[in-house]
């Protein structure tokens, strides 16, 4: 604090608290909706803005499918997660594994093409899978991967940022730590699991959060390479529920939209710290 | 070796759709795919002869500079604000940045839920002030409602950074300003915000890119790019002529189009970082 403007101060504090209102007002809203059955939300204009006492119904509902009240089918939440969450997990620890191996070899070693190497990984992040939807899905379904774990993962899985990231930060570790460990006796490999890894355990991290983040939200991907049910992720399941506005149970719609938003955010604010560190760097 | 598992992904799924792409852009097929033949630039002729296409421009244009423009500044006033108070900070902080992680999709479908006549909540006291809301009908209703959901997404991360900026100027500067009877309103326009421009510029290309490709989940589940055609955006775009109306060749060419887009953001923001904008 520079100088004391109790006014200013007083006023930073409401901007901040409005702020925070705004963005947190959908969420409520959500929350309430969720609460409620689907035709409290449908008759009352406006909805009522307490929490309903439908909230243990709806969330089965939601998690576990079934019919509804009103007589439509809903599909269960509960495989969705389960697939969202296996492919976000195998997202974000493949595009771990790929690029510490990567960048571990571009930095180390020398080899023949290393820098069409290093180049052609700077090349692809000119190349968001939304860029080249149509390609890639040709490539994808030439090779048996629609509706399964593979094709929702693997072509995701490569990723320049983080190669970039480790790459910065294993040119940062001294010299002398490469010779000492060879001194000693070990070789490339044992030098990477036992000195390097451990040094880069806070990287690693951040990273998981935002790529664990990434993966849990694709959505227009698997909207293209998945067609069986078994195999939606939790993000395309919401959308699938609005069928058209009036008929909407918005209710469970609502209950699938918190159960969807829950593990990313949970994942953001536990892992506050990581999860700033990892935006900052990758954006560097 | 080591490289092979990312080089094996990036030629795959990154080289060779390319290329396909490129590919593809100079090829027509007939209806039923049966027959394919090479017609040069012709889809890239038809695409720009193709008054839906520039207006899909257009309408992505404008779409990027609203979210840019209401992303940046709610975002820079939070993130001064949060900057000034030392009680309370971290817990602003918090409950700031959790929408980051909502997914496009999501923050789509909570906004709509509020729009959505009858029952909406917004558009039940909009109706009250006297504005009748119906964004499948009216184009401005469905561009605001789009806008509105990927700006509340994108403040989190403006914000983050915008605080991060803040933070790192040197307190010495405004302190000296003080004392020379500079109002903060004055030292804002006059330091902070000359100091804050890398940041500023670093920020407004990131959401260019955020608005031109990370939005499709939005579009989808608000508007799915009607009423007409008045809020698809190119990526939509995409997605619709390729997999929807089935035109690989006109979905391709379009493909291409976005990659020089992306190549000249890239180039734009990697220039600035070698640059270090300083002033």
């Amino acid at each position: 604090m520079i100088e004391k403007r109790p006014g200013l101060t007083v006023l930073s504090h409401l901007v901040l608290i409005l702020g925070v209102l705004i963005v947190a007002f959908p969420l409520y809203l959500t929350f309430v909706a969720s609460t409620q059955s689907a035709a409290e939300i449908a008759q009352s204009v406006p909805m009522s803005m307490w929490p309903g006492s439908h909230a243990l119904e709806t969330y089965k509902t939601a998690l576990f499918g079934g019919e509804t009240s009103a007589g439509s089918r809903i599909p269960a939440a509960a495989p969705m997660m389960w697939v969202s969450l296996v492919s976000a997990l195998v997202i974000a620890i493949g595009k771990i594994i790929i690029s510490l191996l990567s960048a571990f070899a571009i930095v180390y070693f020398r080899f023949p093409l290393r820098n069409l190497v290093f180049w052609m990984i700077f090349v692809t992040l000119m190349l968001p899978v939304e860029v080249r939807i149509g390609p890639t899905y040709e490539v994808v379904s030439n090779l048996g991967m629609l509706n399964s774990y593979a094709g929702l993962t693997v072509p995701l899985i490569a990723s320049a940022t983080a190669t970039f990231l480790f790459r910065q930060f294993f040119l940062t570790v001294p010299d002398e730590l490469v010779e000492a460990a060879r001194m000693d006796g070990a070789g490339p490999m044992r030098f990477f699991i036992d000195i390097l890894l451990p040094l880069t355990r806070t990287s690693i991290a951040a990273l998981f959060v935002i790529q664990f983040i990434y993966g849990w939200n694709q959505y227009l991907w698997p909207l293209l390479v998945t067609t069986n049910e078994d195999m939606y992720p939790v993000v395309m399941g919401i959308k699938r529920l609005i069928a058209g506005e009036a008929y909407t149970e918005w209710n469970v719609v609502m209950a699938t939209a918190i159960l969807a938003m829950l593990p990313p955010a949970l994942v953001v604010i536990l892992m506050q710290k990581w999860f700033v560190k990892g935006l900052v760097d990758t954006e560097k | 070796m080591l490289v092979a598992p990312q080089m094996a992904i990036v030629l795959v799924f990154f080289f060779w759709p390319a290329g396909q792409a490129l590919y593809q852009s100079v090829l027509s097929q007939d209806a039923f795919g049966t027959s394919t033949e090479f017609v040069g630039l012709e889809n890239f002729e038809r695409l720009f002869a193709d008054s839906t296409y520039l207006e899909s421009f257009k309408t992505t244009a404008v779409f990027s500079l609203l979210v840019a423009f209401f992303g940046l500044s709610i975002s820079l006033l939070l993130a001064v604000m949060a900057d000034r108070v030392l009680k309370g900070a971290a817990i602003y902080k918090t409950l700031l940045i959790w929408p980051y992680a909502v997914a496009p999709v999501v923050a789509g479908v909570l906004w709509l839920f509020m729009f959505a006549s009858p029952m909406g909540v917004i558009a039940f006291y909009l109706r009250s002030v006297g504005i009748e809301w119906n964004h499948l009908l009216d184009s401005g209703h469905a561009m605001t409602l789009i806008v509105v959901a990927a700006v509340w997404k994108q403040i989190s991360y403006n914000f983050l950074f915008f605080l991060a900026g803040l933070q790192s100027i040197p307190k010495s500067l405004l302190e000296a300003a003080a004392i020379d009877g500079a109002s903060p309103w004055h030292r804002f326009w006059t330091i902070v915000f000359p100091l804050l421009s890398p940041t500023t510029f670093f920020l407004l290309v990131i959401n260019v890119v955020y608005a031109f490709f990370d939005t499709f989940g939005i579009v989808d589940a608000t508007t799915q790019g009607g009423p007409g055609k008045d809020t698809a955006i190119l990526v939509y775009k995409v997605y619709y002529d390729g997999f929807k109306a089935l035109d690989m060749g006109g979905s391709a060419a379009q493909s291409v189009i976005l990659m020089l887009i992306v190549v000249a953001l890239t180039v734009v923001q990697f220039r600035f970082v070698e640059k270090k904008v300083q002033y």
